[in-house]
């Protein structure tokens, strides 16, 4: 295969996820340089991020299947804070910790990619995760409350607010 | 005491104190730990009342610990371009935390030995420096803070991947370890190439002077840790400790070559820089940038003696865009920035020669 903006051979094949449909991109290794390192207004780190993701598909699968596992990952929504893996793959920023399970299994490749492990090592909080992660619950059911409170749900909305007012006076 | 932004002017901080173990070479040792709250969304989703609340709960934990009295409170969010500009030339913020949006702040002590930046990218960005290599002092110093802080405030932690921040790159330790060194014999005899290929194959990164994709200028590169999980902090600095001697052994190494195979070489181009600066009418930030490094090479070695390098940390500082605005007293046009520039220079370096 030729490189699409040259005559050389094609070494790098891409798999562009930035926009909503992914497309391919057959590139030699000088073009392919260029089109990673420019262009874009993101910064190195969330290009990188983006296309680390991009690259798992596009290695450990069939490239129409790698397209229909990618928009299978994007539609997945975090529960607490809301957003969406295509909003966090195209932004490189996630939403909230519990981003870090809602999308468990796309993360723990890319964290592997980024630092060759998955494993915490070194300081830990003073307080157990169980605390922290019992904190988190806060920020789902701050959003559950808003919109009970916008469908005129009240009796839900105080239900929620009572149980918010438990987890903030638990003692940490 | 410092404790005003015009109280900041008078000094240039920390980081050009010019002192410290290697500090011809190693300009200053940096430490961030990136950390965040648990029961708030990342700062990029986050509504105006979340920030808010999560400045409101850091600046009462702040205002409330034993050093509160080592620290001023800045709000970033109310300050003119040219002041939060003033910070990032200081390095007491990030560009990111400067150029972002809504409720923001950042606590800063008042030796402008570390800041506290709240709703950066993280919900907190802790970071200290220390003029010259000195990895463990900047360690100790950061730790103090942020163990203050851990007990405190719940942060985000996993038992599996640790601090949880907003970016997957920063996830675990959360922490940055990066010195900042001056590299200009390494550069004149083109060994930069090799000497940043390997670092990069020892998962460091090398950036230039303001961190996050700024350029190498003047002959300043700063580098860092990569790998953020799986490797604990002092295996983070125990690499640092190990990989920047190297670096700056080959620096030293490269100038003495330069001493002894071109000598008048060397001196020309050192003096040169050093005409100019005297002498220019208008010149830019960058070119000046070029020059001092120039100079500081050569009062380091010994080819200019009237120049303390205290003084070539000052004009480094104070030439550069939002300092020199601030000593003029008034916004300035690119233009009038490089004449105003020139004149500081000739003024500064001009008292030198009248004392001698």
């Amino acid at each position: 295969m030729k490189c699409q903006r040259c005559d050389r051979p094609a070494t790098y094949h891409i798999t562009e996820l930035t926009g909503p449909t992914p497309v391919e991109v057959h590139l030699c290794e000088q073009h392919a340089h260029e089109y990673l390192s420019g262009g874009s207004k993101a910064t190195v780190e969330m290009t990188q991020v983006a296309e680390q993701v991009a690259q798992h598909y596009a290695k450990h699968m069939a490239v129409g299947q790698a397209a229909e596992e990618m928009r299978r990952a994007d539609q997945q929504t975090c529960p607490y804070c809301g957003i969406s893996f295509y909003k966090f793959r195209s932004q490189g920023r996630l939403g909230c910790p519990y981003d870090y399970k809602a999308f468990r299994e796309q993360l723990e490749f890319l964290l592997a990619n980024i630092h060759g492990e998955t494993r915490h090592k070194g300081k830990r909080s003073s307080k157990p995760p169980e605390v922290a992660a019992r904190r988190t619950e806060l920020i789902r059911l701050r959003r559950e409350m808003r919109e009970a409170v916008d469908a005129e749900e009240y009796e839900r909305a105080s239900q929620i607010r009572d149980e918010i007012r438990r987890i903030e006076a638990e003692v940490v | 005491m410092i404790s005003t932004l015009d109280d900041l002017m008078r000094g240039c901080g920390e980081w050009l104190r010019g002192e410290g173990p290697e500090n011809d070479i190693v300009i200053s040792t940096r430490i961030r730990l990136a950390r965040n709250l648990a029961d708030f969304p990342f700062t990029s989703i986050a509504t105006e009342a979340d920030r808010r609340q999560i400045l409101d709960r850091v600046k009462e934990v702040v205002n409330n610990s034993p050093f509160r009295d080592q620290v001023f409170y800045v709000d970033v969010d109310t300050l003119s371009e040219l002041d939060r500009h003033f910070l990032v030339e200081r390095q007491l913020i990030s560009r990111e935390l400067a150029e972002g949006q809504g409720s923001r702040g950042v606590f800063i002590d008042r030796a402008e030995r570390f800041s506290i930046m709240i709703n950066e990218e993280d919900h907190l960005r802790v970071q200290a420096v220390q003029s010259g290599f000195q990895l463990e002092p900047t360690w100790e110093l950061i730790r103090q803070w942020d163990d203050y802080l851990d007990q405190h405030l719940v942060f985000a932690f996993d038992e599996e991947w640790g601090f949880l921040t907003a970016c997957p790159t920063n996830v675990g330790t959360g922490m940055r370890v990066s010195v900042m060194l001056h590299l200009p014999a390494s550069v004149i005899t083109r060994q930069m190439d090799q000497t940043l290929r390997s670092l990069e194959k020892l998962e460091l990164v090398v950036r230039g002077l303001y961190g996050e994709g700024s350029q190498a200028m003047g002959d300043f590169y700063q580098v860092s840790n990569q790998v953020t999980l799986g490797r604990s902090e002092e295996e983070l600095i125990n690499k640092m400790a190990q990989v920047v001697p190297a670096v700056v052994a080959a620096e030293r190494k490269a100038r003495e070559f330069l001493l002894a195979e071109g000598h008048e070489n060397l001196h020309d181009r050192v003096s040169r820089a050093y005409g100019i600066l005297k002498t220019a009418q208008t010149i830019s930030a960058e070119e000046t940038l070029h020059l001092l490094s120039s100079v500081r090479m050569g009062i380091h070695l010994g080819l200019i003696q009237e120049v303390p390098i205290q003084l070539l940390n000052e004009l480094f500082l104070f030439t550069q865009p939002a300092h020199l605005q601030k000593l003029a007293g008034s916004e300035l046009d690119s233009a009038d920035r490089n004449i105003e520039r020139a004149r500081f220079l000739r003024r500064k370096l001009g008292e030198l020669s009248k004392k001698i």
